[in-house]
Parts: structure tokens; sequence; C-alpha cells
């Protein structure tokens, strides 16, 4: 039988061995699942984890993906230090995007310097202000903030499906549900010639060194971390509870807002009616096997955006549904939970439960 | 004569748009009284869905289809129970994992059937009893798990005020230590609790996908099972206003009705958001008032219970 | 008590040693081990009828442990427990009440929003349709032992000595046999403490086995007519109290090595620094206190000691002291002439203040921080962070300081809190608050849970503290302790405050009274 036995003092390694273990059960349980499809194991796994970056082109459009999976997952990561439960990636994304699209259609002929900065900016805002909303119901009527983000994605989902068959149409787009393409000035610069890899992964690893920066260096840092483990002894040392809560959720509500707006400026180049596919979702994943640390969650958005490249590719190649995707991330995220166990308990197996007589 | 005719169906369809909640929100209660908080009703929902519609599908029977649904929602609850319980695993992260798994493994189950219909749960009309005027209609001219549904909350309004059962469920979730320390079973009865949420889940599920709108899509629950947690907050853990709020959020969910009724036009999607809203809104009426949830909350919601021997 | 008590006082071979055992319970080579901590070590005990018998020992001696092995919800790994005579293995809490024992625990095993009813009915297994009936049995136990209670009462609405007496009358409504009760008086007024042990000498004198586990020797002077004392999990020592003088027992407790309880000198110190005038403050926690024109004055260079029963006021009285409930009118709350009632705790830091709070894991420390870090916690004042970065050099030379100046029993810097003992955690708080120089120190039951150790430490670390000039404020539940530190002292009692007297010029008798709510005072 198996017995859980509380350590005294966490396992300094555990955390780093956990998401390993949770990605190898996760690799197995896969190939026991493509084999019940009736596949052959190892191609299915290779096509989902080799093929997609086999050439580079390929390799562009890991970047691509990480990209705005890495902006949402540091600003996830920073708000879950501070035991903030900011879901509301996905919404703020959107807001991002759809603010961002609003301000860029408006100068689809300028050539402007200034265009590209405003849009993105303008998608940090929304994204800020977005989640700003759940900042303001949490610190201000104690609302949970677990369900107002939820919440408030499907409210920004609604609405940039009723802006882009509205307001945002383009005018002479035959009626489809898209704006007009943006100017070359509102677009980010890509950064190969054959590949769609653009500006903003630099900018998203930017964001990673201020976020290792704000958490491994500063006091501020500090206090969010104090705030998340223990509230009690952050309001004993006179930090500030809910400018913290303001602080984390504008931060990741911006990160957020800017992946938005770096896909519609980026990759697509205009607003349609899907932007993301869940990348605000598969953040949440990401933030937690990253071990909420900006190197962690890094290494984690690019394997997550290798693992929506292989669902794609299974789609094409196998004929299996994309849903695979989220049916992984769920698992990857169920066997991250459990190896974690680890950390604060240690196992034991007990042949036979304890009583001795004399 | 037209408006008692639209007070009569929106009645109805408030009634109808509220069981699924109704169903999920009273698993959850159950569930959280006993000190757990399970963010997965969305994933077991969705499950239950899938599960049930495919079943009804291939055999025929809408029995075995929310049969079959109501075992799928505890299977998915024991995904949770076993790591939050056994495990001592974070029950929010936990629950959002059991949510995102849940919305994927329905997809990818349901992908070949989407579009497929089936025959749904019809209304059956009480006589007499349906024709009382104003909730007659609203009330005993629905579907048979409409009326499961009124019993389940009227067993558990019951368990909770006067048996030993809910009593100790109670315990469970105030002190989970001093439970252990006289001798109760904090474990079993918080497995049996998130079983039974599970199972609630499933079969609101299985009501989506077999008499709400009698097909499957994905994602297809949109949002019910966090609306449902709200739900429970909203009812401060009773179960009579469960009752109550789950049929005014089905009146909020189908306000467009009322106003296609009355002759006004929005654009869809703005309207779709009306749900959402207003479970904010309802959230921030109920919360700002935290000395008042102090009262009714289950006191070791969301904390892990770890058993020394 | 009961027809079968002539066959218990029979002498019954044991099955080893052919020992006369006429024992209701015996206990034989008890043996538990923890991780990292041998919590019982062949441990033997004898408690035979009517007999109140005392397990003493020292925060952590394991005293805890052995009475859950006997009431079920701990196993041991080795040894033999005999209920009359009888070996038995006890399964769990309601095997152990079906046999007859029954136990009061120390952190009351109660459900606050159930009523005294329900939370009995629980424990017993009563079903539903029987409540009538129980309420009625427990307003009759109530009412032969002078324990009043109302069985309707919600249990949040009961006072602290009100709740013991719901898990004391929990195990008299069935058939008794054996009680245990954990730690029974640090939550009474001595007065309070004279009525329990009225019933408690009652009770025995029906049959019923008292098992008294306590660390104040002068009760279980007064109480008792065996001990088994418990030094690091094995027996010390075995006596009876009422031959042996307190220090003798004391030696048991702690061995050879240990300084015990020192005199102090009592002083009168210097200007009012801290000054509360016309304190109110209404609660908005359903389950806390008002605080009423709160009076109250501390001199630097003195001790003043705030006795008082759990739940009084206390909390809400140290959350106003140290910012994390600031008030209104900040005026009520002084330090020399300036006004600090409204202002959050960090700006209060800045002016001298420092305080350690009750929970030393968890508020005083996060459990799963390194010291390091949580030398920073309060600390960030004393130059450890510039330009809003933290100065890691600086920040694990605090840390180390503190390590090093009250000989914290420690890994190194990089220990997680919860991994200390409390007594060592709460020398490494209370470093902590000290090495900033404070002007006005705010100490929350300072001892509560730590060994005789880290005691006396601590009451010299805060003597010295005392002596260098600054104002010292002490709440604490325990009165001994506070008669041996403070230089004045008062009581606080349903949110009020009662006078303020030197403590070398007041009785534990009249601070008792006090703490009960009776503020008249004793003509001197």
């Amino acid at each position: 039988m198996i017995k859980m036995e509380p350590r005294q003092e966490s396992s300094p390694w555990m955390p780093y061995v956990s998401p390993l273990l949770a990605g190898v059960l996760t690799l197995v349980t896969g190939a026991i699942l493509f084999a019940a499809l009736g596949q052959d194991p190892l191609f299915a796994l290779k096509t989902v984890l080799i093929t997609p970056i086999s050439d580079a082109y390929g390799v562009g459009e890991l970047f691509v993906k990480a990209g705005p999976i890495l902006l949402c997952a540091l600003g996830l990561s920073v708000a879950y230090r501070a035991n903030v439960w900011n879901i509301g990636a996905e919404g703020q994304l959107l807001m991002g995007g759809l603010a961002g699209s609003a301000l860029a259609v408006q100068f689809t002929d300028s050539e402007g310097l200034w265009l590209l900065p405003a849009v993105l900016l303008c998608g940090m805002v929304a994204g800020m202000l977005w989640a700003a909303l759940a900042a303001l119901l949490k610190t201000r009527f104690n609302t949970n903030e677990i369900l107002t983000t939820i919440m408030l994605n499907y409210i920004a989902f609604n609405l940039l499906q009723y802006c882009v068959h509205g307001p945002l149409k383009d005018p002479h787009g035959f009626n489809f549900p898209e704006s007009a393409m943006f100017a070359d000035a509102a677009r980010l610069p890509l950064l190969m010639e054959d590949a769609r890899v653009h500006l903003g992964i630099i900018l998203a690893l930017a964001a990673a060194a201020a976020v290792w920066v704000l958490l491994g260096k500063s006091f501020l840092g500090y206090q969010i971390q104090v705030l998340g483990r223990d509230s009690r002894a952050a309001k004993m040392a006179g930090f500030k509870e809910k400018r913290l809560v303001w602080l984390v959720l504008l931060l990741s509500g911006g990160l957020a807002g800017l992946a938005g707006v770096g896909e519609v400026a980026g990759p697509i180049g205009q607003l349609v009616p899907q932007i993301s596919p869940g990348y605000g979702y598969a953040a949440i994943i990401v933030a937690f096997l990253g071990r909420l640390h900006p190197v962690g969650v890094t290494l984690a958005s690019i394997l997550m955006a290798l693992l929506f490249m292989g669902g794609e590719m299974v789609q094409i190649e196998l004929n299996l549904p994309l849903a695979l995707v989220g049916m992984f991330q769920g698992m990857l995220l169920f066997y991250l939970l459990a190896c974690d166990v680890l950390i604060l308990y240690r196992i034991r197996w007990v042949s036979q439960p304890a009583t001795q007589t004399l | 004569m037209m408006d008692i005719e639209l007070v009569n169906n929106v009645l109805q369809a408030a009634v109808r748009t509220g069981t699924p909640l109704l169903l999920v929100a009273l698993g959850e209660t159950v569930a959280e009284k006993s000190g757990v908080l399970n963010l997965g009703q969305e994933g077991m929902l969705l499950v239950g869905a899938v599960v049930g519609f495919i079943t009804t599908l291939t055999t025929g029977s809408l029995f075995l289809g929310f049969m079959a649904a109501l075992v799928a929602g505890v299977l998915m609850s024991m995904l949770f129970g076993v790591l939050v319980l056994k495990l001592n695993a974070n029950q929010y992260a936990t629950g959002l994992a059991l949510t995102i798994f849940g919305t994927g493994l329905s997809a990818f189950v349901g992908a070949g059937y989407v579009g497929q219909p089936v025959t749904g749960l019809e209304p059956i009309a009480i006589p007499w009893l349906s024709d009382i005027p104003v909730i007659g209609n609203a009330l005993f001219n629905q579907d048979l798990m409409v009326y499961l549904s009124f019993l389940a909350t009227a067993v558990l309004f019951w368990f909770f005020k006067s048996t030993r059962g809910g009593l100790i469920v109670k315990a469970v979730g105030e002190s989970p230590d001093s439970a252990n320390a006289i001798g109760l079973p904090v474990l079993p009865t918080r497995y049996l609790a998130v079983a039974f949420g599970g199972a609630m889940a499933g079969v609101a599920g299985g009501y989506l996908s077999l008499a709400y709108t009698p097909l499957w899509a994905e994602n297809m629950s949109a949002g019910r099972g966090w609306i449902a947690l709200a739900l429970v907050v909203f009812a401060s853990w009773r179960i009579e206003r469960v009752m109550l709020g789950a049929y005014l959020f089905g009146l909020a969910s189908i306000l467009h009705l009322v106003a296609q009724g009355l002759g006004f036009s929005f654009p869809p999607n703005l309207l779709a958001m009306l749900p959402y809203v207003a479970t904010i809104l309802v959230l921030v009426m109920l919360s700002s008032n935290p000395a008042r949830n102090k009262l009714y909350a289950p006191v070791s919601l969301g904390q892990p219970f770890f058993k020394s021997t | 008590m009961n027809s079968d008590s002539k066959l218990e006082d029979l002498p019954v071979a044991s099955a080893q040693g052919g020992l006369p055992m006429p024992s209701r319970l015996a206990l034989r080579g008890i043996t538990k081990q923890y991780p990292g901590c041998l919590a019982n070590d062949r441990v033997d005990l004898d408690i035979k009828p009517g007999q109140i018998h005392a397990l003493l020992g020292e925060n952590g001696a394991g005293k805890s442990t052995l009475m859950k092995i006997i009431y079920g919800l701990v196993k041991p790994d080795r040894g033999q427990l005999y209920w009359r005579g009888n070996p038995m293995q006890i399964a769990d809490p309601s095997h152990a009440r079906s046999l007859g024992i029954g136990m009061v625990f120390q952190h009351f095993s109660l459900f606050e929003t159930l009523s005294v009813t329900e939370n009995i009915a629980l424990a017993l297994g009563t079903p539903a349709r029987e409540m009538k009936t129980l309420s009625r049995k427990i307003a009759d136990v109530s009412r032969k032992y002078g324990m009043a209670l109302n069985p309707e009462r919600l249990v949040h609405t009961l006072s602290i000595g009100e709740r013991q007496r719901v898990e004391i009358v929990r195990c008299l409504v069935q058939d008794i046999k054996l009680l245990i009760l954990d730690e029974p008086t640090s939550v009474l007024t001595p007065q309070e403490v004279d009525t329990l042990f009225v019933t408690l000498r009652q009770l025995a004198e029906e049959g019923c086995s008292i098992l008294f586990i306590s660390h104040k020797l002068n009760e279980v002077q007064a109480l008792c007519d065996g001990a088994t004392v418990l030094r690091g999990g094995r027996v010390s020592g075995s006596c009876n109290p009422r031959v042996e003088t307190p220090s003798s027992m004391a030696r048991m407790m702690v061995g050879d090595d240990t300084p015990i309880a020192t005199e102090y000198v009592k002083v009168e110190g210097g200007e009012p620094f801290l000054t509360i005038h016309g304190l109110n403050k209404p609660t908005h926690d359903p389950f806390g206190t008002h605080l009423k024109n709160l009076q109250l004055q501390v001199r630097s260079g003195e001790i003043v000691g705030v006795a008082g029963v759990a739940g009084n006021g206390q909390e809400e009285l140290l959350a106003a002291l140290s910012g994390e409930e600031p008030v209104r009118e900040g005026d009520c709350i002084r330090l020399a002439d300036q006004a600090i009632g409204h202002l959050p705790p960090d700006q209060r830091r800045r002016l001298g203040v420092a305080f350690v709070p009750e929970e030393r894991l968890g508020r005083g420390a996060v459990p799963t921080m390194s010291l390091r870090d949580n030398g920073l916690l309060t600390g960030f004042l004393q130059g450890l962070v510039q330009n809003g970065m933290v100065q890691t050099q600086k920040t694990e030379a605090f840390a180390r300081s503190i390590i090093d100046r009250f000989k914290v029993k420690a890994g190194g810097t990089h220990s997680q809190a919860k991994s200390l003992s409390g007594g060592n955690l709460q020398k490494f708080i209370i470093g902590r608050e000290i090495l900033q120089n404070p002007k006005l120190l705010i100490a929350a039951h300072p001892t509560w849970g730590v060994d005789i150790g880290a005691a006396v430490a601590i009451h010299e670390a805060l003597i010295q503290l005392r002596d260098q000039g600054a104002a010292i404020l002490v709440v604490s539940e325990d009165i001994d302790e506070l008669f041996q530190i403070s230089d004045r002292i008062c009581a606080i009692c349903h949110g009020e405050l009662s006078p303020l007297r030197a403590t070398a010029h007041t009785t534990i008798e009249q601070v008792g009274r006090w703490m009960a709510g009776d503020f008249v005072e004793d003509a001197a």
C-alpha cells in the first residue's frame, strides 16, 4: 500500500523533475492512445513532435506560436505568484487584438512609423483595461477572480464576434466577417525572409527578461510572492494587498493584450473571428509547467507551441481531430499536478498497515 | 392575449434553461459543503453531454444515454477526487485541469458526431397542475428531467435539514480536523460528495445534448459549468436558493426571446453576453459583504486535509 | 459507579511480565516514530479506576501523540495497550468511545456553525430522530456536574469556557470510564480552573479515571494523585505529585541542563511611550469582538502584560496596534506625541514599532520561504532594499545575525521556516524584531507551544530589550508568564480592559476576576 509522508522541508529538486516526469507520462499515455486508435505510436509521436519543425519554416512557425503563449504565460506567472487566479488571459488577448485592430483599420493607407507602436500600445492598454475590470471587481467588491475573468473571456469573445460581424467589418470585403487588411506600417516586421516569424517573439523574450528581474531581484517581486504564499504575513508586514493585486492583473492583462495585438498585427494582418486557438488557456498550463519562472515558462511555451503545431500535423497526416491538442494539454496538467505531490511528500511503499504487538 | 402567451413561453423556457444549471449547482453545492471546490464542472458537463449523446445515438435509448452521462460524470469527478483528496493537489488548479481535459476529450470523442440528430426528451404535461395560471405551464409542462430536478432539490433540502448524513457533510466541510478527531470519515465523505457532484454534472450534460438541444456540438455547454459555480455563491450554499437562482439565470439567458417577442432586435452576439454579464453582476451584489459569506461559506472550502496516522 | 467495578480492581496478570495490573488503562512499551522524530519511546503508563493521573511534559515531549494513541487517532508502531486488563487495539475514536474513553481536546474539536446538540450528536452517532432525547440528556448532565449549557445554542456564540464544557459534556453523556483532558486549563480563568477541578473530583469519586495532561505543576499538585513525566518521548519519571515539589517535577520534565524559570526584577519604567486613549473599534467579523473605550499606557523601559481568555478582543486589539486594522481616529493610539492609529503597519515600523504576532507559521513567518527571505519580511527598512532591488548579501547577513545572536537552531539561512521547531522559529521572529532596535515591541503569546529552554531565552531577550529602554506590550493567555515578566498587568474581557496595576501589587486571583469581566478592584 502507498503511504504519503510529508517532507519536513520541500524537496529542492522535485519542482524541476516533476514537469519532465509529467511530459514523459503524457508521451507514454499518448503513445498508448495512438495505438488504441490503430496508429503506429512511434510514427504518431514523430508526427506530433518532430515533423512540424523539420524545416526552417517550421522552426519559424514554432516561434510565431510560442510568442503569444509566452507573453500570456509570463503575465499569468506573476499573477499566480501573488495567488491571483487570473484565468482571463484569453479574454485579455482578444480585447488586445480587437482594440489594436480598431485603431489599425482607421489608417489602412498610412506609412507613418508611429503606427505600429500606437497599435501595439492600444492593444496592451485594452488588455490592461479588461484585466482592470477583474481587479476592480476583486479589490472593490470582493468577487472571486476565477469566475469574473472566465465570464470576461466569454464577453470578450462575443464582443469580438459582434465587431467583426459589425462595426469593424471590411466594407469592401464581400460581407465576409473580416476587417480590412492592415497597412504594412501597422504590421510587425518579419525576422526571416522565408518564414512568418516576426518581432513579436523578441518582444516576448524581452518581457521574460523583465519578469525575471521583477520576480528574482526586486522588492516588489518579493512582496508579490509573500502575498501569494501567505497573505497574512504580507498584511502583517504592511504590504499593500490591493495595490499588488492591481499590479499583477494590469501586468498580466497588458502582456496578454500585447499577445493579441501581436497576432492581428503579425501573422494575420487583419481582424478575423478566430484570432486565438486558445493561447490564453494554454498559457495557464504553460505557467504551471514552467514553474511560474520566466526561464521555465519560456521553455514550456516552446513545447506548447510545438503541441499546437503537432495537433495540426496529426489532423493533416493521420486524419485525427484537432481536439487532440486540448486533451493532451489537460493530460499534461493532470500529470504535472500529480507529480507535484512529490515536492511536499515522500511516497513510501508500506508492506502492511503498521500496528504490531510486542 | 399575446402577452400572456409570451409570459407563459418565457417562464417555461426559463425553467427549462435553468434546469442544467440547477443540476450542476446542486451537485457542486454538496461538494462544496463538504469542503471541496471543483472548478471542473464545465469539463464534466461536456463529457456527460458527449457520452450521453453517443450512447443514445447508438442504442436509441434515452435512459441509457442519461445513465452513461451520469457514469461519465462520476468517472471525471473521480479523476479530480483522487488528485485532490488522495494526492492533496491544489483544488483550483486540478479543477481547471479537469475543465481543460474535459473540453478536449469531449471535442475529440464527439468529432464524428457533430450535426447528427437524436430524438430528445419530450415534455409531459401533468394534468390539472399544468393548467394553473402563470406557473402551471412553466413548472408542470416540462420533460421528465425537469421533474427529477425538482425531486433532487427536495431530497437535498431534506438531507441537509434533517438527516445525520447532511450533518456529517456540513461538519466535514467546516472543520475536517475536528471531524477526524471525533472519528468522522472525512475522506470518504468528501469522495462521495465529489462523486455526487460529478453525477449531477454528467446528467446535466446529458440534459443539454439529449433534451435542451438534442444534438452534439463542440463546447456546447458555453460556460454553464462556470455559471453554476457562481450560482452556488449566489445561493450562499443553500439548496432552496440554488433553485431560485437557477431559474433567474435561466431567465437572464433567454431574454433575447423576450426581446424578440416584444419586437426589438439586437445583434445576437451582444445578447449572447447577457448571462455572463448577469453572472458578474450577481457576484458583485453577493460578494461585497464578506461578513455574510463568512457566515455561510464552508470554512474549509478549497483546503486540503492530510490525515496523519 | 458501575456494577463490575470490583472485577476491575482485581489484579490481572499481564501477558508478559506477570505484573499485577489493577489498572483501568495500562500502556506497555508504546513506541511511535514519525519521520525525523521519535514521538513515543517505550512508554509505560498505568491509570487506576477513580484515579486522577497527570501526564506531564513540556511541548514536544510526546504527550499529544500518546493520548491520540489512547483515543485511537494514531496507531502505535510497537507496544500494547491494556483496557481493564485485556489487551486491546483501539481502532478509531468511535471504538474508544464505545469502551468508555472520552477526550477533551486542547484545540476543541467542535463545529462553530452547528448547535451544541448537533455537535454532540455527531460524535455519538445519534440518529437524527433522537435529537430531542439527546438535548434533554445534555441539559441533565450539564446541570448535574455544574456546567450550565443550553443545548440549542450555536457553538460560535459560546465563550471559550463554555465550548470546553461542550467538549466535557460530550464525554459525560456517555457511560464514561476514562476521561482524557489535554491542557484543559490553558483557556480558563483561575476561578474557572477551580470550578473545573471540582467537577473532575466529583467524576473521580464516581469511579471515572482521569488523565490530566498539563505542563502547569501547581495545578497538577492540586488535583492529581499520580503522575507520569515524559521527556523527549520517554518516561523520565513517575511520582506522586502530592509528595513532590514543583521544582523536583520540573527537573523531571526538562532534565538537568535547562535553566528553569527565574525571577526578574520589576521596574518602574520612564515616560509614557504608547498611549491608547478611548479606542473603540466595531468588528465586521461575525465571530469577532468589539473593542470598547480602551485606555492603556505603556512606558519606555517597562513590560505591560495583558491577560485574558482567548477570544475576548485580543486579536482585534493587536490588529489595531500593529496597523493591520488601522482605526479611523488616529488619535486613539499615540506614540509619544504622534497619532499613529490611522497609519498602516510599515509606517508604524518606521516610527520604531515592532510586532510579534500570535501565529508564527503563516503570519509571523512565511512557511515555505527561507529564513533569509523571512528576515526581509519585516527587516526591509534596515537598508536591505535599495532602489527597489533586494540587496542579497545584506539580507543574508541580517538573517545570519538573527540566527547567531538568538541561537536559532536551523540548517542555515536557506532553511524553510516550516522546517524549524516552534521554539526556534519564535526565537527567529522575536530576534528579527529585536535586532531592529524597536522603541515599542508588541508581542502576542510569545511563548505558547515552545519548549522551556526557548521560553526562558525569549523571556530574557524581552527583559534585556526592556532594560535598554524599549516599551513592551505582551498579550498572553498564560497568566503565570505574565506575572513572571510584566511590570504592570491588566486583563481584557469582552473587548474591555481592566484597570492596570503594578504586578507586584496584585494577585493572580485579582487578575483572574478581571479576566472574567469583574473589574472591581480589591481594596489594596
